[in-house]
């Protein structure tokens, strides 16, 4: 009983907050351009209206057009079962749950570049190709930060690597590997979020874009589907990095969630001043920053295995 | 053990009796094809009684041979290479029938179908050899069947140049196990297989070195792996399913039996296998990735998954020599598991590539596109043989790559440095997933989804034929099955493990297989979740207009030939790998403000063949050219001078 409670409470945590960080960004550089911005509950206007609409799809289309935004939901709400909403365990974990969770975005991706394919636009197929790009060079990071945190916590499991040994960690010697960790996996959260300096959500040029462009064709419900996936992954993505960063433990589940609301708006915030400080790099020196940030975490790595 | 030996000449002799029947009758196909069926059957039967008896199954009989022996030996370990083998020639028997009828094919038909049995009857063989004898005449069958199988369409340069590359390197890897064979005997006084870690000391450095390059040049490890794309690209469809999902893994099988003979295990083998495997993973998708030709970008993906495989090896050996049982059972169960899964869906891509080639008529991924519509159970049998190859989930790539990820994982947790090292295959690991993801998306999105792109892609007017249909199915259910019920194969692996090592008796096995069922149920609720927002969405859009066009930036008049082709698809990621690829470019380059028409081709030659040995060897030859001119020079004066000093160097040899 108390598990079905816990995965009810994780899945309802994801699934009405996601859309909130969202506004959250946009507000945050709303503030910092100087505007006063569209309101914190835009998102899920935005959805709303969106599900209502009627769609228009491509005659060049088949069914794999649809299962790109099918995916791209299900895939994020799957993967947080594995993950610990902060001081909160995840519903299931098991060894090795980390390898699920890492290939579980795989299949998302492949299904999003299909359906992607599937238009039969150049513009598209250049956004796929671009996103298989900076994903095959962001995987080995995640899976370095992975290691790292394994070595630490002598684990194999998510909720056994973000645990409560977390906040002693920061003090002893792995502290320094750890505060790498939390950059590298900040950089992969924009990678992956297609937020700036990466890609940016706002561009109006389809050459200059990466995930945008591969959802053009994408209307109505599909395209309500392919923003909430958007919302939910933020999410999903961004727990580790507040876990990391809030090793908190109140004893309470209710103020367990408090902690990790706060931090995880917080951490959209941040997403808000560096898209707001930050210029969009040139896209041939995207895979040089991904490969310097590998080096990065390579090197956590060896701080630990010494 | 009977029905094994039954099975085995039934699939041996399955080509016989078509010779004798007419040339443009389908009587001799159909009983060939019923012929190899009943024996994939019986063999099946006969391992599966074998393993239920517990021990391994033995046959022995006197040979007439000096020292060799009728000795076959039926174990776990064997069984996992078996079984797949079953699948896989019984399948494409049946798909022979649609793919390579005899009456579209009379002048070969007959002639395939042959060395078709013989080479899985052969391979049969290698892998219950109990006697180096035995073994080496299995191997050499195998190698020359294998090169009739490849070269079945003569007529063409390119089956012949394959053929000859095939056979020169099976042979060189063949010298190297005579050699290793020879050695083994002196070590142990009988040719006979030792048992398992019974040999220590003596030259089990250069047993090891030799197997290595042997069994290696028969995997396709990353620098012997030259043979391997030429000769699957020119051999019929369903030989290539056999050539790459199971005559490479004998040479694994090899280097799997000849390494569970030795007591002890240095760690530096298990280094050097370890980053062999790395650098096949690595370039074999890396060389993938920039291929057009369907069945060669195939190819170098059983170089990519050899490397996976290998790597799961590498970690075993290691586990060995440091003693930890969990992780040589972790990485040697993954490296097995993914043995039989490659061999499943490298033919299910083999046999769904087949259907798309014997449609369109061309091999070149960007005269494709749009194939979905006309080819839709091609289409879902590429699709699931992608996912699963890519190691995603729900299917059975996914499963074999975690446990060898595991092991990693579990290495990093060992005692010094030269072991904890080994955790960075975990990385690399990664990096293999994320490209062989980019290639598949790019080859199923351009095949299958977009617009036709030639004429030929346009006018595609057949699915696969029931025939060619069925074994693909089939293929599909295995991989499904290992993917969503991974739980049922946890005791297999485990006792091949148990043949390969002998455990340590301290150690509870089944522990670290403990998870394998919740990583299958993890599968099912993301196919039910697939299912369920998928119908939603189809529903929803149901009433949709579709006969808009796609939407092009306001461009009004897009063709078929502005689609994103594969070469551009994977441009960005190859121009990462220039320093290993050297991709020529030629053309393309565009000048004034009214430019002209321009052409552009991009090619990518295999980095070993083509760019070492084929030049080296050309070099090479021409400096014993040059050589023997200067020695024949035909001037009467040299040749005197030869004799002179011959004379002179025989008085001294015998003066001494």
């Amino acid at each position: 009983m108390e598990m079905l409670a816990r995965t009810a409470l994780h899945l309802l945590l994801l699934l009405l907050v996601a859309p909130l960080l969202q506004g959250v960004i946009v507000r945050t550089k709303a503030l910092f351009a100087g505007r006063v911005g569209a309101p914190l509950l835009q998102p899920y206007h935005d959805l709303a209206r969106l599900l209502r609409k009627e769609c228009v799809v491509s005659r060049t289309t088949t069914w794999v057009f649809l299962a790109g935004p099918a995916a791209g939901v299900a895939v994020p709400i799957l993967a947080a079962l594995f993950m610990p909403f902060g001081a909160l365990p995840a519903p299931i974990a098991f060894t090795g749950d980390l390898l699920l969770f890492v290939y579980l975005f795989g299949v998302a991706r492949f299904f999003t570049v299909a359906s992607a394919l599937d238009t039969g636009s150049s513009f598209e197929g250049m956004g796929g190709a671009r996103e298989v790009t900076f994903a095959c060079l962001a995987e080995p990071i995640v899976l370095f930060c992975l290691i790292v945190l394994a070595r630490i916590a002598d684990a194999l499991s998510l909720t056994a690597l973000l645990g409560p040994h977390l906040a002693a960690t920061w003090r002893g010697p792995a502290g320094l590997s750890l505060g790498l960790v939390v950059v590298c996996l900040l950089v992969v959260l924009l990678v992956e979020n297609s937020r700036i300096p990466f890609d940016d959500p706002n561009t109006h040029l389809e050459l200059t874009m990466i995930h945008e462009v591969m959802v053009l064709d994408h209307s109505g419900p599909p395209l309500a589907m392919v923003l909430y996936g958007a919302a939910l992954k933020l999410m999903v993505l961004g727990a580790p990095i507040v876990r990391l960063l809030l090793p908190v433990n109140t004893g309470s589940w209710a103020g367990d969630a408090l902690v990790f609301l706060g931090g995880m708006l917080l951490l959209a915030m941040l997403i808000g001043v560096i898209e707001s400080i930050m210029a969009r790099l040139r896209l041939v020196r995207i895979p040089q920053v991904l490969i310097g940030t590998t080096m990065l975490s390579g090197f956590a790595l060896v701080l630990v295995l010494r | 053990m009977i029905w094994f030996v039954a099975g085995m000449l039934l699939i041996a002799l399955s080509g016989v009796p078509g010779l004798f029947a007419d040339r443009h009758g389908r009587g001799g196909e159909r009983l060939a094809c019923l012929l190899v069926l009943a024996g994939s059957a019986a063999v099946a039967g006969g391992v599966i009684i074998a393993l239920a008896s517990g021990a391994p199954a033995l046959l022995t009989r006197p040979w007439t041979v000096p020292g060799g022996e009728l000795a076959l030996r039926l174990d776990p370990l064997a069984a996992l290479f078996i079984l797949p083998l079953c699948l896989v020639v019984g399948g494409g028997a049946v798909y022979g029938l649609g793919y390579w009828p005899q009456r579209e094919h009379p002048g070969n038909g007959r002639r395939f179908r042959l060395f078709y049995g013989l080479l899985g009857a052969s391979m049969l063989l290698v892998l219950t050899a109990d006697n180096s004898l035995l073994f080496l005449f299995a191997w050499e069958v195998m190698a020359v069947t294998a090169f009739f199988l490849v070269t079945t369409e003569q007529e063409r340069a390119e089956a012949r140049r394959a053929g000859f590359i095939y056979l020169v390197t099976a042979h060189a890897g063949a010298l190297a196990l005579f050699a290793l064979f020879a050695l083994l005997a002196q070590e142990t006084g009988s040719l006979h297989f030792p048992a398992a870690a019974s040999l220590a000391g003596g030259s089990a450095t250069l047993l090891f070195l030799l197997g290595l390059f042997g069994f290696g040049f028969k995997a396709g490890l990353m620098p012997l792996h030259i043979w391997l794309p030429i000769a699957h690209a020119a051999a019929p469809s369903h030989a290539s399913a056999l050539l790459s999902g199971i005559v490479l893994k004998t040479g694994i099988y090899g280097l799997l039996r000849l390494t569970s003979f030795f007591a002890v295990i240095p760690p530096w083998w298990g280094w050097t296998v370890l980053l062999l495997g790395v650098i096949s993973g690595v370039f074999g998708v890396a060389l993938a990735l920039a291929q057009h030709d369907l069945k060669r970008l195939l190819a170098y993906h059983s170089v990519e998954n050899i490397g996976i495989i290998t790597i799961g090896i590498g970690l075993a050996l290691l586990g060995r020599s440091f003693g930890l049982p969990e992780l040589t059972l972790l990485a040697m169960s993954g490296a097995l598991l993914h043995v039989v899964n490659h061999g499943l869906f490298k033919s299910l891509l083999f046999y769904s590539a087949g259907s798309v080639v014997h449609a369109t008529g061309s091999r070149e991924i960007d005269h494709y596109g749009g194939l979905l519509r006309q080819q839709p159970w091609t289409a879902v049998c590429f699709l699931a043989g992608a996912v699963a190859i890519c190691g995603l989930p729900p299917f059975n790539g996914f499963v074999s790559e975690w446990l060898i990820y595991l092991a990693a994982f579990g290495a990093s947790r060992g005692e010094g440095l030269n072991l904890r090292l080994a955790v960075l295959a975990a990385p690399a690991l990664a990096l293999i997933g994320g490209l062989a993801v980019a290639c598949f998306v790019k080859v199923f999105g351009v095949t299958f989804l977009g617009a036709p792109r030639s004429a030929a892609a346009a006018t595609v007017n057949h699915d696969a034929a029931p025939s060619m249909r069925g074994p693909m199915l089939a293929l599909l259910l295995a991989c499904a099955w290992i993917g969503l019920l991974p739980g049922t194969l946890a005791p297999l692996l485990q006792s091949a493990v148990a043949t390969w090592v002998t455990p340590v008796k301290a150690v509870n096995l089944a522990a670290p297989l403990a998870p394998l069922p919740l990583v299958g149920a993890t599968g099912w609720v993301l196919l039910i979740y697939l299912a369920g927002l998928g119908w939603w969405l189809h529903r929803r859009t149901r009433q949709a207009p579709r006969d808009v066009s796609t939407w092009g930036c306001g461009y009004a008049a897009p063709t078929p030939r502005m689609q994103y082709t594969a070469s551009s698809f994977a441009d960005l990621l190859v121009s990462q790998f220039r320093f290993g690829l050297w991709t020529e470019r030629h053309g393309g380059k565009v000048s004034g403000i009214f430019p002209t028409t321009r052409e552009f081709a991009s090619h990518t030659p295999d980095a070993v063949l083509d760019r070492v040995l084929v030049p080296g060897f050309r070099s090479l030859a021409r400096g014993c050219s040059w050589l023997r001119a200067r020695v024949q020079n035909g001037r009467v004066p040299t040749y005197l001078l030869y004799v002179a000093l011959t004379l002179l160097t025989l008085l001294i040899v015998t003066a001494r």
